[in-house]
C-alpha cells in the first residue's frame, strides 16, 4: 500500500517538477500563508507575556507540533476531503476496480508536493520554540511521539470527513470546519477555551491528544481541567482508536456506496 | 466464472425504496461471450457494478472468478478488467503510455510480460501513433482503445464492458468488435458486454441476457431471442417488443416510450 | 450553509483566543472584552461580503478563456458593471453567510449592538467597494501575468493579515500597527467593525474608506484601458 502511494505520488511530483519556478513559488507561498498564524501569535505576545497561563515559547511549541503534524497529514491525505467530487465525476468507481485501497487512491490523486511549504513552516516554528525552551532530555522523547500521533489523528479526521461524504451524498461539506478548524484549535493551549470545548476535544474528538495533553508532560505543566497524570500518555491510544473508527467508517461508506446512475 | 443467485440491490430514493435489481440469478461459464441488454434504467449498470465490486448487493449472492466482489474487491480486481463506455479508467492528464506504465505498477505485472502484451495490444488496436498523447486530447475512439488495452494488460480472466461502443463511428466500432472476438477466441477470456447496440449483440454474443425492471427477462442465444417474438424479422423490433411487454412490470411511464430509448444500431 | 457553519466555528475559536488576551490585558487597544468578542464575530461575518479570502469575481475565468475581449469592447465600463454584480453578490452573502455566525456569537458569548446602525451599513457598503477595487486589480493583473496563483496567494496573505480579520489592527505593535491602519485592507474589516462598535471617528472612517475606494477604482480604470489596449487592439 505504501509502495503504491509513493509510486503515484512520485508521478504527480515529477509532473509538478516540470515547472520548477512555479513549484518554488507555490511552496514559498504555502510557507507564508501558514506562517500568518504564527505572525498572529507573535502580535498577541507583543501585547502580553502570558496567554491563559502560557508564555510565548510554550505557545510556539504547541503551535509547532500541531502545525507540523497537520501539515504532514495535509500533504499526504487531505485530498480525501474531495471524495464527493470523485463520486460525482464517476472516478470513484474507477478507483474501486483497481487492486488498491480506495482510500490510498483518493488520498494520492492530485498529490500536491508544494504543500511541503506548510510543513517547513511548522518545523521552523517548532525548532524556534525548542531552542527557547529548556526541555530536559528525559521528557524530549515525547515530542516525536506527539508529532506521529498528531499525524494519525488529523488523517483520521480527514478520513472521517471523506467517509461522511461517501455515506451522505448530499452532505454539506462541513468537514473543513473539523479538519482545518481542528488544526487552528490546537494552535493554542487548550486553557484558552471554555471547558465544554476542552471536554469535547478530549473525550469526543480527541484533538487534545495531538499536542495539548502530551505537551503538558513535555512542558511540565499542570492540567487546568485536573485530569489525571497518566492521561498525558494516551496519545497513541487516542490515535489508534480514532484511526480504527475512521477505517470502519470508510468501510461502511464503501459498503453503502450508491455510485451515480450510469 | 460469473454466478449470481437471487442478487438484489435496493436504493432509498427520497424516502421510498427502489429495487434496481431484484432476484437476479444467472451463471456464466469461463470462456463465454455474453451480451447484456435492457432498456435504460433496467438495472444493467447496477448489475455490472455488483459484479465488479463497486456496489454491494443488498440481497442474494454474487460470485466472480470464485470471489465475492464486494468482500474481496482488491483480489478480484487482479482477475477482472473493466471498461466503462462513459468514463475513462485512464489518467486524464498523463500521456497514454504513462497510464499503461502506472497500470503495470499497480497490478504488479512482470516487465517483460507487460512489454509483450502491450506490443501485441498496440498492434492489434493500432495505437502506436498516439501513445505519447495525453489522454484528454484523444478522440473517443482512441480513448476507448486505450481503455480496452488498459483493462487487458494484466491478462484478466474476465472482461466486463459497459457500453463500450457508445458514440463510436462505424469503423472504430468494427475494430473494437473484431478485437473483442479475438480476445475471447484466442485467450479464452470470459466477456460480459452491456450494450444498446444490437449490432454488437448479433455479431459477437453467443448468449444474451435481457434485464428489465431489475430482473432477468430472457436468457438464451440470439436465435432464441428472435424466436421469442415470431413474426418480427429485425432484431430491433424483437427487442423493442420485449421491452414494451415485459411481464409483471409496472406500466412504462410516458417518458420512456420507445421513441426515447430505441435499441438501435446508430451511434 | 457549510460556509456559515465554518465561519461560526472559526469565530468561536478566535473569540476564545481574544478573550484570553483581553483577560490578561483588559482594555487593550481601546476595546473592552465585549467589544473584542463582537469584533471577532463581525470579522467572520465580513468574510462573505468582502470576500476576504479572494474570489467572488468571474473575471479571472473570463480572462483565461479569452471572453474578456468581448467585455472590453463593450461601451459600458467593465469595472462599474462588475462592481454592481459584486455588490449584489455581497448582499446575498451577507444574508446567507454573515447573519448565522453573528447570531451564534450573540447566543454563545453575547455581542454588543451597533452604535450607529445606519453608519455601519454605509461603512459596510464602502468596505465592499474597497474590497472590490482591490480584487478587481488583482484579477485584471492576470492579463499580464501568466500564472495568477502567486498573485492570488500574495493577495490572500495581505488581505487576511492587514484587514483585521485575524486580530484587531489596534493591537499591532509599533510601526506595523501604523502601517496596517493606513493600508487599504483596513477599510475592509477593521474600519466597518470600528464603526459598528463606535470606537471610530465616523468622519475619519468614511473619509479613509472613500479615499481608498477612489484610489483603487481609479487604478482599476487605468488598468481597464490598458487591458483594452492589450487584449483588443493587440489581440493578446
Amino acid at each position: 500500500m505504501i509502495r503504491i502511494y509513493v509510486l503515484l505520488a512520485w508521478t504527480w511530483t515529477r509532473a509538478a517538477a516540470q515547472y520548477p519556478v512555479s513549484f518554488a513559488l507555490m511552496t514559498a507561498g504555502g510557507f507564508v500563508v501558514s506562517g500568518l498564524d504564527a505572525a498572529v501569535i507573535w502580535v498577541i505576545f507583543a501585547n502580553t507575556t502570558s496567554l491563559a497561563g502560557f508564555g510565548l515559547p510554550e505557545v510556539l511549541f504547541l503551535y509547532g507540533v500541531s502545525g507540523l503534524a497537520f501539515a504532514i497529514s495535509d500533504l499526504l491525505f487531505s485530498n480525501v476531503d474531495r471524495v464527493s467530487q470523485h463520486i460525482r465525476a464517476g472516478t470513484f468507481d474507477v478507483f474501486l476496480i483497481r487492486p488498491v485501497s480506495s482510500f490510498v487512491q483518493v488520498a494520492v490523486d492530485r498529490f500536491t508536493p508544494h504543500r511541503i511549504g506548510r510543513t517547513l513552516q511548522g518545523a521552523a516554528v517548532l525548532g524556534v520554540a525548542l531552542s527557547r525552551l529548556d526541555v530536559p532530555l528525559a521528557r524530549a522523547w515525547m515530542i516525536p511521539v506527539m508529532v506521529a500521533c498528531g499525524i494519525v489523528i488529523f488523517t483520521a479526521v480527514f478520513a472521517l470527513g471523506g467517509a461522511a461524504q461517501i455515506l451522505l451524498t448530499d452532505a454539506p461539506e462541513v468537514a473543513n470546519a473539523f479538519t482545518y478548524g481542528g488544526a487552528m484549535l490546537t494552535q493554542y493551549p487548550l486553557s484558552v477555551y471554555g471547558e465544554s470545548v476542552v471536554r469535547g476535544v478530549t473525550f469526543i474528538l480527541p484533538l487534545a491528544f495531538v499536542n495539548w495533553q502530551p505537551g503538558l508532560y513535555v512542558l511540565g505543566r499542570e492540567d487546568p481541567l485536573g485530569l489525571p497524570y497518566w492521561v498525558r500518555f494516551l496519545s497513541p491510544a487516542a490515535a489508534l482508536a480514532l484511526a480504527l473508527a475512521a477505517a470502519l467508517a470508510w468501510r461502511a461508506g464503501i459498503r453503502r456506496y450508491r455510485s451515480t446512475g450510469s | 466464472m460469473i454466478e449470481t443467485e437471487g442478487a438484489g440491490r435496493t436504493f432509498k430514493v427520497r424516502g421510498t425504496v427502489v429495487h434496481a435489481v431484484r432476484e437476479l440469478s444467472f451463471r456464466v461459464e469461463a470462456g463465454e461471450f455474453v451480451g447484456c441488454l435492457g432498456p435504460n434504467g433496467a438495472g444493467k449498470s447496477t448489475t455490472i457494478k455488483m459484479l465488479t465490486g463497486i456496489l454491494t448487493p443488498t440481497a442474494g449472492r454474487v460470485s466472480v472468478a470464485g470471489l465475492d466482489p464486494s468482500r474481496q474487491r482488491t483480489a478480484l480486481a487482479r482477475r477482472i478488467g473493466v471498461v466503462f463506455g462513459q468514463r475513462t479508467t485512464l489518467w486524464w492528464d498523463l500521456p497514454l503510455k504513462d497510464s499503461f506504465e502506472l497500470i503495470r505498477l499497480l497490478y504488479k505485472v512482470d516487465r517483460k510480460v507487460f512489454r509483450e502484451r502491450l506490443d501485441e495490444l498496440c498492434a492489434l488496436l493500432d495505437m502506436g501513433k498516439f501513445l505519447a498523447t495525453p489522454v484528454r486530447q484523444l478522440s473517443l475512439g482512441q480513448r476507448m482503445r486505450g481503455d480496452i488495452t488498459a483493462a487487458l494488460l494484466h491478462a484478466p480472466d474476465v472482461l466486463v464492458l459497459d457500453e463500450p461502443t457508445i458514440g463510436l463511428d462505424v469503423v472504430s466500432k468494427a475494430g473494437v468488435r473484431d478485437f473483442l472476438r479475438r480476445v475471447n477466441a484466442e485467450h479464452g477470456t470470459t466477456v460480459l458486454l452491456t450494450t444498446h447496440d444490437l449490432g454488437d449483440v448479433e455479431r459477437l454474443c453467443r448468449r444474451v441476457l435481457l434485464i428489465d425492471h431489475g430482473s432477468l427477462a430472457f436468457d438464451g442465444t440470439v436465435a432464441d431471442l428472435r424466436a421469442m417474438v415470431p413474426g418480427e424479422t429485425s432484431i430491433e423490433d424483437v427487442v423493442a417488443h420485449l421491452y414494451l411487454n415485459s411481464p409483471g412490470s409496472p406500466r412504462t411511464p410516458p417518458d420512456r416510450r420507445p421513441a426515447d430509448d430505441p435499441p438501435s444500431v446508430t451511434a | 450553509m457549510a460556509g456559515a457553519f465554518t465561519n461560526t466555528v472559526f469565530g468561536v475559536m478566535r473569540a476564545y483566543v481574544l478573550i484570553a488576551l483581553w483577560r490578561s490585558r483588559p482594555g487593550l487597544g481601546g476595546y473592552d472584552l465585549a467589544d473584542a468578542v463582537t469584533f471577532c464575530f463581525l470579522s467572520q461575518a465580513f468574510i462573505g461580503p468582502m470576500q476576504v479570502f479572494g474570489g467572488g469575481l468571474d473575471l479571472p475565468q473570463r480572462i483565461r478563456s479569452g471572453d474578456i475581449a468581448l467585455d472590453l469592447v463593450r461601451p459600458a465600463s467593465l469595472q462599474l458593471w462588475t462592481l454592481s454584480e459584486d455588490l449584489g453578490r455581497a448582499a446575498y452573502l451577507f444574508l446567507a453567510r454573515s447573519v448565522p455566525p453573528t447570531i451564534a456569537g450573540a447566543l454563545l458569548f453575547g455581542i454588543v449592538a451597533p452604535a450607529h446602525p445606519l453608519a455601519c451599513a454605509a461603512s459596510l457598503v464602502l468596505g465592499v467597494v474597497v474590497s472590490f477595487g482591490w480584487r478587481y486589480l488583482v484579477a485584471l493583473a492576470s492579463c499580464w501575468v501568466l500564472d495568477d496563483r502567486g498573485l492570488n496567494t500574495l493577495s490572500l496573505v495581505l488581505t487576511t493579515f492587514f484587514s483585521g480579520l485575524m486580530l484587531p489592527l489596534a493591537i499591532f505593535p509599533g510601526w506595523l500597527g501604523t502601517l496596517a491602519r493606513a493600508l487599504p485592507w483596513a477599510a475592509m474589516v477593521q474600519v466597518p467593525a470600528d464603526v459598528y462598535l463606535g470606537t471610530a471617528d465616523l468622519a475619519e472612517a468614511f473619509a479613509f474608506q472613500a479615499l481608498w475606494a477612489a484610489v483603487l477604482l481609479g487604478l482599476g480604470a487605468l488598468a481597464t484601458s490598458a487591458a483594452r489596449r492589450k487584449v483588443v487592439i493587440q489581440g493578446g
